[in-house]
């Protein structure tokens, strides 16, 4: 079914926050969701793609390099801004306070995983319920799968990038396998729907 | 406002409950960390709910014990992020040369890696033998693991390399012998080491210090909880003396932002103004 016909479907109420979690295959899949967000574009996104650990990440150079966004690597107590992609740092996780700051901890990988795409989901399903995106894209591993769960089951909306599509498709496979999304789309429409999400706001 | 969710306000009274019964003070930590804590402990120890939990760790002190693994994160790692350890011997220790005797504060310690780490660096620039460190912590089974300073063997290999791309210039070896039970660690490192049990959230300064290492604790607090801790190093530091932070904490939201400069913003090295 084309985006446009299932778009009638978004929800009549205010999205205040994205999240957005990757593994393997992730920065190409990313590039193309983000990649010409205008830059009046306000929704603050926070991503989670696995990075080896113990090695500076460059992803939020390479971000910054190709889009209008502020684009920054998270830092602990910093408030989530208006129109700001934070990534996570590699070796720590990302969570979501309830005032609206960004949190980061050491405690255990989760899923082989610091960061971990379900801590970010589950502390962000906890703050905005019901007025939060979830994107899970393409991965080998099981991140992410309760995490969007725990965004569905707070009302939040959820999507999952086509594993028809994805380059490694375990981690959206992962997360179906546990629930009905309310998308499943290949990245194009991911970026196409974020653009409606942020017009449905406005 | 929404009324507060029933787990919230269960989070809160074991949290107060806690407090009252063990002074232990967990009511200024981030709440999302903390959360995720607890829930993981309550599938640990089988209970229904936080109130369910609560209950019995008011009752029972050996499971606050164990419950206290799980709010305090005990990991840690030796020469953890090498080139902070690098900007120590090139931005700290010169100036630490020029005093006839050291205080350094090694604050919220966990299981030693980082004192063994800081002793070691400390000895190879001629400095252990006239300082004093205090390694403080508020989870005593981490702090009597630090005092044994056995470190599993698997990690050796990830520590040497950590301690060669801090600038170390010697065998890692030389400095423990390998035994059944792991790599243990030379005593005399630690000679000099005061292990104690104190809390950022509600003790108040011991000592005056010209160097504080509190790395990777800092994450854990509130903006509020964090600005008790930046005092108390305020107070504790001599003056000009270095306060050094985890790789990914900052003064920048904090009100003690204008007490320090940086020194190496990128290592987070500051400077007591
Ligand atoms: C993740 S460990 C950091 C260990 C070490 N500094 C490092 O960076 O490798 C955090 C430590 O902070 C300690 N801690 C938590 N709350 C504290 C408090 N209020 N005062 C002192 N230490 C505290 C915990 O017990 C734990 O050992």
């Amino acid at each position: 079914m084309p985006l446009t016909d299932r778009l009638p479907k978004l929800p009549p109420r205010r999205i205040d926050a994205v999240v957005i979690g990757a593994s393997a295959g992730g920065l190409q899949a990313l590039g193309v969701v983000l990649g010409g967000l205008p830059s009046g574009f306000r929704m603050p996104i926070a991503v989670v793609i696995h990075v080896p650990e113990g090695q500076a990440s460059k992803l939020a150079a390479i971000f910054q390099a190709r889009l209008k966004l502020h684009v920054m690597e998270a830092e602990d107590k910093a408030p989530l801004m208006p129109g700001t992609l934070y990534f996570a740092s590699p070796g720590y996780h990302l969570l979501i306070e309830q005032d609206r700051t960004l949190s980061l901890s050491q405690e255990e990988r989760v899923h082989y995983s610091r960061p971990s795409i379900d801590v970010l989901f589950e502390s962000a399903a906890d703050v905005f319920g019901e007025h939060l995106c979830g994107v899970l894209l393409t991965g080998a591993n099981e991140d992410g799968a309760t995490g969007l769960r725990a965004i569905h089951r707070a009302g939040g909306l959820t999507v999952v990038q086509d594993p028809e599509e994805a380059l490694v498709s375990t981690m959206p496979e992962a997360a179906l396998e546990l629930f009905i999304p309310d998308f499943v789309l290949p990245v194009k429409g991911i970026h196409t729907l974020l653009v409606e999400l942020e017009r449905n706001n406005a | 406002m929404c009324p507060e969710r029933t787990a919230d306000i269960e989070l809160r009274l074991l949290v107060e409950g806690i407090y009252l019964k063990y002074s232990y003070d967990f009511r200024d930590y981030s709440g999302a960390s903390l959360k995720r804590r607890v829930l993981q402990a309550l599938s640990r120890f089988e209970c229904e709910s936080i109130s369910h939990l609560q209950a019995r760790v008011l009752h029972d002190p050996q499971l606050f014990s164990e419950l206290l693994q799980f709010l305090t994160i005990p990991v840690s790692e030796m020469f953890r992020d090498p080139t902070y350890y690098q900007a120590l011997r090139e931005h700290v220790i010169p100036v630490l040369k020029t005093y006839p005797s050291l205080k350094v504060w090694i604050a919220g310690c966990s299981t030693g890696e980082e004192v063994f780490s800081m002793a070691i660096l400390l000895k190879e620039e001629g400095l252990l033998d006239r300082t004093l460190i205090y390694a403080t912590d508020i989870n005593p089974r981490s702090l009597e693991k630090a005092r044994r300073g056995v470190f599993p063997l698997e990690h050796v290999r990830k520590y040497t390399e950590s301690y060669q791309q801090s600038g170390g210039v010697r065998a890692f070896s030389d400095y423990y012998t390998a035994a059944y039970e792991g790599a243990l660690f030379d005593k005399n490192l630690i000679a000099n080491v005061t292990f104690a049990d104190h809390s950022l959230a509600t003790d108040s300064v011991f000592s005056e210090t010209h160097f504080i290492s509190c790395r990777n604790v800092l994450i854990y607090f509130n903006k509020r909880l964090q600005d008790r801790a930046f005092g108390l190093f305020y107070e504790s530091l001599c003056h000009r003396g270095f306060l050094g932070l985890g790789s990914k904490e900052s003064l920048d939201f904090s009100s003690y932002a204008d007490h320090f400069e940086p020194v190496v913003k990128k290592e987070r090295v500051f400077r007591r103004l």
